[in-house]
Formats: structure tokens, C-alpha cells, sequence
């Protein structure tokens, strides 16, 4: 079980570059497999651009309660990334502004950042549709002042995106950590109490499944059957929706493919499980990413490989839609991840 | 040409069998495929008895396979391994039924 992060731990994929020279080189360079940009292009699909913007995606801070074995943020206690209420002033002046239809906050544990309620009141007056807020279940149980989290996302009409790796302790806790399980099912307890998750309720409460290990997720309705079932039957629990999410090749995750010798299946896996109708629907076409610091990126994994967007805006506060609208999507190999099987975004399946 | 019967990669080859016979290659992928639909059993269960089968006609293509099929179907490693020995007490089943066509032999040979 992993403590830190690759950058408390100076692990060499600690730095974007070293990631992108493996995604770049290796089996892609020799030729095994096509590049993303070749594939992509035998379905007339490059290069790839934005259609409407629909999701203004904000991460506030790499900090965590949690070192999940493959994450693709390489959050952690240890990360101290964190979004200033200066850049959130900006990111407000955006959410007033913008034509998307959803607000979406991730992190780290977003909750750990200490203007994260400031910021989810002020920017919940801005009346978006739907309002999402990435929660790894567990920090609403690591400390007293988190307890009244699940109120405080009533009050806000937060819609509440949830990790949950499997519906058995097992599996759960070998990906994110000793007592990850429990305090989950707590937590998911509590947020049922006030109201979310129910089958009539509008307190939206959904669930994320993202394989533990280096396998592709099945079918996502035939999971979200087997995750009610169990988690009902076990623990009188409710949700909405089960997305299930393809583990990108990039920060920890990519660590774990390569320490565990299971790299070069795992991108086999990906283009062979490659799906040109994903391409169409791929999140980066809908989503904006801001990182802590303010920079812009297409999506939270190219923000994580530090691959800014290929506009001359590239930060929150020069923010201008229409021309950021009219770019080119930054793609590399580890994309093959979102266009597999039945697809894959932070909202689960898009094919 | 390699050294060794089997080998890992060639699972990803599998389709190139049709290559060498366009028609029986293509109307098997077809039928494999419609097999593990859901379908009155569901896939999760065609996938069980598929590692089951897996182990009893040792493929190793296959037991890789259907674990990671099976890791993808959510399915517990526990599952995994009560499927494994309902194939093994088959298998083993059948051989110690033939104890009765010995018993039979024995005694019709003795005085």
C-alpha cells in the first residue's frame, strides 16, 4: 500500500515529461500501435476540436485524505497545490458568465480546500443547472468539521459524484486504503439520511467505478445492477447512477502498469477496445479544466501532464469562450483511454 | 519461429485465424460473440462458466481470458474460485465415475 505521492516519493513520473516520453515512445514509436492522432484520423475524427461548451470543470487542489493506488492526479496528504480565493474570484466571474450548463469541482479532496465552502456558496448564486461536486466519500468521516458536509451539499442543491471502486471491502480498500470501505458506506449512509440518492429524491447522488488493477471496466448498466443490488442488500444503501470510468495511463496508475509489468497489455487493451463513436463524444469536446494555479486545459488528464490548451487564452483570467472555443484538442496516447469499449468520461460511458 | 508452445501475445492473434479461412473464422467469431450476449444467463454467469471450462480444457489463452473478464464483470475473486472447483469436481467427477465400469469389470471377471 502506497503512502505518498510520486512527488513527495521524487519518482521520476513525477514529471509530465517523463510520462508523455512513455506515452510517446516505446511500443507507439515502434510502430506496435498506431498513435491516437493516426487512429483518429482513419475515422476523419483529426484533429480534434470543441463543439459547445457544457462543462466548466474546476479542480481546486491536489491535497487529499486519501493516496489512491491509481490516481490519475497524484493527490495526497503530501500535495499542497491549492487554489487561492483570488483565483476562484476568477473562476466566479467565469461560472456568471458561461454558456455551460454544469459545474463541476474535483480535486484532491476538493472539501479539503479551506475556501472550498465560500466558494460553493458564492458560486451556487450563480444558479448553474446542475452543480457537481467530486467527493471521495471518506473526508466527509476524517474529521469533525467534515460531518456536516452532506448537510451542507442539501442546502446547496449539490449534486454529489462519488468514488466507489467495488462493493466489497476487499477490492475497495487495496485500491484507496486501509478502512477506505467502512468509512464509505458511512458516509453514503449519511448522505442517504439527509435525503440523497433516493428514487424520487432530486438530491442527485451518483457512484464512480473505475477498475481496480490493470482491466478495462465492464458494462456500465449491468454494474450499476450488481452495485444497487449489493449495496442495498448489505447495507440498506441508495444511489442514482453508477458511471464507470476507464483508468487513464498517466501519474500512478501508469506507475502501476509499468512496476506490475502490465503496461504494454494494458495499451493493447486500449486500441484494440478503441471505439470511433467515443471519439464523437469524448468529454474534451464539452469540458473546460481549471487547474489550482488558474491554467486552462481540455481536460483534468492533460491538466495532469501539464498539457496546457493550444489557445492564446490560457489562463482563468484572460478567459474569453468564443475564442477559446476555436482551438485544436491536445491529444497524446493516453486518450485511448477515454475512446475505449463504451467510452469513457467523468460522467462514465459516452458511447 | 519460437521456442515455446505458447505464448502470451498470441492471444491478441486469435482473430488472425481467419485469415486462412475467411468463412469458418468469421461465422465462429460471430457465433462466440452472440454466445456471451446476456441473454437468458446472464453474461456475468456465461462468464464464470467460461473460466470454469477454461481450466478444465487447460488453455492458458483462456484462464487469462476469463479472469480478466471476469475482473471486468466485477466479479470476485472468491466466485472465481468456487467456478474453478465446480469444473475441478466435475472433471474429477468423471473420472471417478469410470470407478464404477471398474467395479463392474472386477466383478464380472472374478469368480
Amino acid at each position: 500500500m502506497i503512502t505518498k505521492s510520486l512527488h513527495a516519493r521524487h519518482n521520476e513520473l513525477a514529471e509530465t515529461n517523463n510520462q508523455l516520453k512513455i506515452l510517446n515512445g516505446g511500443i507507439f514509436e515502434a510502430g506496435e500501435l498506431p498513435y491516437f492522432k493516426d487512429k483518429i484520423a482513419l475515422t476523419g475524427h483529426f484533429p480534434l476540436t470543441p463543439k459547445k461548451l457544457e462543462i466548466f470543470q474546476v479542480n481546486v487542489g491536489y491535497m487529499c485524505n486519501q493516496v489512491c493506488e491509481h490516481c490519475h492526479v497524484d493527490a495526497g496528504p503530501d500535495r499542497k497545490e491549492i487554489m487561492t480565493r483570488e483565483t476562484m474570484q476568477y473562476c466566479l466571474e467565469v461560472i456568471r458568465n458561461t454558456g455551460a450548463h454544469t459545474l463541476d469541482l474535483t480535486g484532491g479532496a476538493p472539501e479539503m480546500n479551506p475556501d472550498f465552502r465560500w466558494f460553493v456558496e458564492e458560486a451556487a448564486k450563480a444558479g448553474i443547472q446542475d452543480f457537481i461536486v467530486r467527493s471521495n466519500l471518506t473526508i466527509m468521516r476524517a474529521n469533525k468539521k467534515y460531518h456536516d458536509l452532506p448537510r451542507f451539499f442539501k442546502k446547496h442543491n449539490i449534486h454529489i459524484v462519488s468514488s466507489m471502486p467495488h462493493y466489497t471491502r476487499g477490492k475497495t480498500d487495496k485500491q484507496r486504503g486501509s478502512g477506505v470501505f467502512d468509512a464509505s458506506i458511512k458516509a453514503l449512509q449519511e448522505l442517504n439520511a439527509v435525503g440523497y440518492g433516493l428514487p424520487e429524491s432530486d438530491l442527485r447522488l451518483d457512484l464512480v467505478y473505475n477498475p481496480s488493477g490493470a482491466f478495462l471496466p465492464g458494462d456500465q448498466v449491468a454494474m450499476e445492477k450488481d452495485f444497487k443490488k449489493a449495496l442495498q442488500e448489505d447495507f440498506n444503501i441508495k444511489f442514482h447512477h453508477l458511471f464507470a470510468i476507464t483508468n487513464l495511463p498517466i501519474a500512478r496508475f501508469l506507475d502501476y502498469l509499468i512496476a506490475s509489468e502490465n503496461y504494454e497489455d494494458y495499451m493493447y487493451a486500449l486500441v484494440e477496445a478503441y471505439n470511433p463513436t467515443a471519439v464523437e463524444n469524448v468529454m474534451c469536446t464539452n469540458t473546460i479544466s481549471v487547474s489550482w494555479d488558474g491554467w486552462l486545459y481540455d481536460c483534468d488528464f492533460n491538466q495532469m501532464l501539464d498539457l496546457k490548451v493550444a489557445s492564446r487564452i490560457k489562463h482563468i483570467k484572460d478567459y474569453n469562450e468564443d475564442i477559446l472555443n476555436d482551438r485544436n484538442i491536445i491529444i497524446s496516447q493516453h486518450c485511448y483511454g477515454c475512446t475505449a469499449g463504451a467510452g469513457s468520461s467523468c460522467q462514465g460511458t459516452v458511447a | 519461429m519460437t521456442k515455446s508452445y505458447y505464448d502470451p501475445a498470441d492471444l491478441r492473434k486469435f482473430g488472425n485465424i481467419t485469415e486462412w479461412s475467411e468463412e469458418l473464422g468469421t461465422k465462429f467469431f460471430d457465433y462466440y460473440g452472440k454466445v456471451f450476449e446476456e441473454g437468458a444467463l446472464s453474461a456475468r454467469e456465461k462468464s464464470l462458466i467460461a473460466l470454469a471450462v477454461a481450466h478444465v480444457v487447460k488453455c492458458p489463452y483462456c484462464i487469462d481470458a476469463y479472469t480478466k473478464d471476469g475482473l471486468q464483470k466485477g466479479i470476485t475473486k472468491e466466485e472465481m474460485m468456487e467456478a474453478v472447483h465446480a469444473g475441478a469436481a466435475i472433471e474429477s467427477g468423471a473420472t471417478l465415475v469410470h470407478g464404477v465400469q471398474m467395479m463392474n469389470k472386477y466383478n464380472k471377471l472374478s469368480m
